[in-house]
């Protein structure tokens, strides 16, 4: 029959689509976030498939001047020893002891892992970076943050060939984790310093993340553990995913 | 050909294409997703501002009383960074805001993503089958500004004539279909991708294009106001053009 090889507009469509598609199940199928049936997680899902296909992997954000820096709200968490959470007490006692005795342990699946003091960060080579903060509420703030690449720390750790996830834990017990891609870019840094000092305990004292391309509730305050994982782990009821966020936040 | 052509549009009555119809609903429902969740958003930070930054301790070019958040005052510990008497400040919140944005960002998406892709394949149509030359875009005739007066006149006397059930447009439709096909549409979807931090990271043109994260957040905004009020115009000239007649052209084309 002559019609059957006749490439007819609907079928290039279709054709074109399932091409599309059939380029991103392959890769990511294994590594993307679980939806529970969901469909505004499916929705998120697409975007994070869609960006990770389709822009250039370590594109940097804007940097800018001094002059640029800008007020910043405080918002979430401003405090976890005032907050009545399981480690509320902890921080307390940091916090009174300018955290001398705060540790930052990298787990998981890495060669050796380790255990950071705040001095140990900052012995590592840092980095500064002058950059815009977007809250998913619609505000922007400019800021200075001074901090350590998080590469380094992962590579000091031994990253396993298999891992695919970084897991974040903060003292205001929160879950949340960002892929490698994201993990090894240049500006995703661990802050300890903003604006020049310290970094203020409004703004997740004593070492944050910051995790340029995306929001900044991607951005975790108030760090004390870092699990490198082979399998995705939504935080369960301490996730963003199951409180109804997308995980994936770069747009 | 085309004098042939353009002979039989005014004269015969053609349907809408089945592409057209498609299209116009998908992004019809899109729309109004996009439209009311944006709203959502809005609410949560009902403050609009130009350039790069704006925040609750920054002035802001435009305060909407939509939500509770408005003017809220919730901010304690007020603390400069630096010691100059300009300093930027930083203060923490205390007030419980109003934010639904879990699901309002995530299904503003989704919908946005069901206006991106059928819009692309609609464009392409819209080309590839002449729609856009024959029906949508006014004619070199149809420029002169004598003509857009009488059609505007007409408008205002409530002279509509009756529906055609077809892409015959007047001349204020053509001219209002282009806007919203060829810039509002267009100007949403880029404005909404400078908001998008992996996006600008990868296109930081985008930024300088339309003058920051907050002035694109102020334009797609201005750009809603237009869509909103084409809508409804629109939905008024349907009924007043002959509802049912129009609804059946638009569904099942004929």
């Amino acid at each position: 029959m002559e019609t059957k090889r006749l490439i007819t507009r609907r079928r290039a469509l279709i054709a074109g689509a399932a091409s599309f598609g059939g380029l991103l199940l392959p890769r990511y199928w294994k590594e993307l976030p679980p939806t529970y049936g969901n469909i505004l997680r499916m929705g998120d899902t697409l975007t994070y498939a869609a960006h990770r296909t389709l822009l250039p992997g370590q594109s940097l954000v804007r940097e800018y001047t001094h002059q640029d820096i800008t007020s910043f709200p405080a918002t979430g968490t401003t405090n976890p020893a005032d907050a009545k959470r399981p480690l509320s007490g902890a921080y307390r006692e940091l916090q009174s002891g300018t955290f001398a005795d705060w540790r930052l342990s990298i787990e998981g699946r890495v060669r050796s892992p380790q255990s950071f003091t705040l001095a140990d960060l900052k012995r590592l080579p840092a980095r500064t970076q002058i950059t815009r903060h977007t809250c998913e509420e619609g505000w922007s703030a400019i800021g200075q943050w001074t901090g350590v690449p998080l590469s380094l720390v992962l590579n000091a750790a031994g990253i396993l060939p298999t891992a695919r996830f970084v897991v974040f834990y903060s003292f205001d017990d929160w879950v949340d984790s960002i892929d490698l891609l994201d993990a090894l870019h240049p500006q995703t840094i661990l802050a300890y310093g903003m604006n020049g000092r310290d970094l203020p305990i409004p703004h997740g004292a004593p070492v944050r993340l910051r995790v340029e391309r995306q929001l900044g509730y991607k951005s975790m305050k108030y760090l004390h553990r870092i699990v490198l994982s082979d399998e995705f782990d939504d935080g369960g009821k301490k996730g963003n995913i199951q409180n109804g966020w997308a995980w994936y936040t770069g747009i | 050909m085309a004098e042939a052509v353009l002979e039989a549009l005014e004269t015969g009555r053609i349907p809408h294409a089945r592409w057209v119809r498609i299209s116009h609903w998908i992004v019809a429902a899109s729309f109004l997703t996009l439209a009311s969740t944006g709203v959502v958003i809005l609410m949560a930070h009902p403050r609009l501002y130009w350039g790069d930054v704006g925040n609750d301790l920054t002035p802001a070019l435009l305060e909407l009383p939509i939500s509770r958040n408005y003017k809220h005052n919730g901010w304690e510990k007020r603390e400069p960074f630096f010691q100059e008497s300009s300093s930027p400040i930083s203060a923490n919140r205390t007030y419980d805001i109003f934010n639904q944005n879990g699901w309002g960002r995530s299904l503003h998406f989704l919908a946005a993503w069901l206006l991106v892709v059928p819009g692309v394949v609609y464009l392409v149509l819209g080309i590839s089958t002449r729609h856009f030359r024959l029906h949508i875009w006014p004619r070199s005739g149809e420029l002169s500004p004598r003509h857009v007066w009488e059609d505007a006149i007409d408008h205002v006397h409530l002279r509509i004539p009756c529906a055609t059930g077809g892409p015959q447009y007047g001349l204020l439709q053509k001219y209002s279909y282009t806007a919203v096909i060829f810039v509002a549409l267009p100007l949403s979807v880029m404005t909404g991708l400078t908001m998008s931090p992996a996006i600008t990271a990868a296109f930081p043109i985008l930024l300088r294009v339309f003058g920051g994260f907050q002035s694109a957040r102020t334009i797609h905004f201005v750009a809603f106001g237009a869509l909103v009020l084409f809508v409804i115009a629109h939905v008024v000239m349907v009924v007043m053009s002959g509802f049912r007649r129009q609804m059946r052209a638009m569904i099942v084309g004929r």
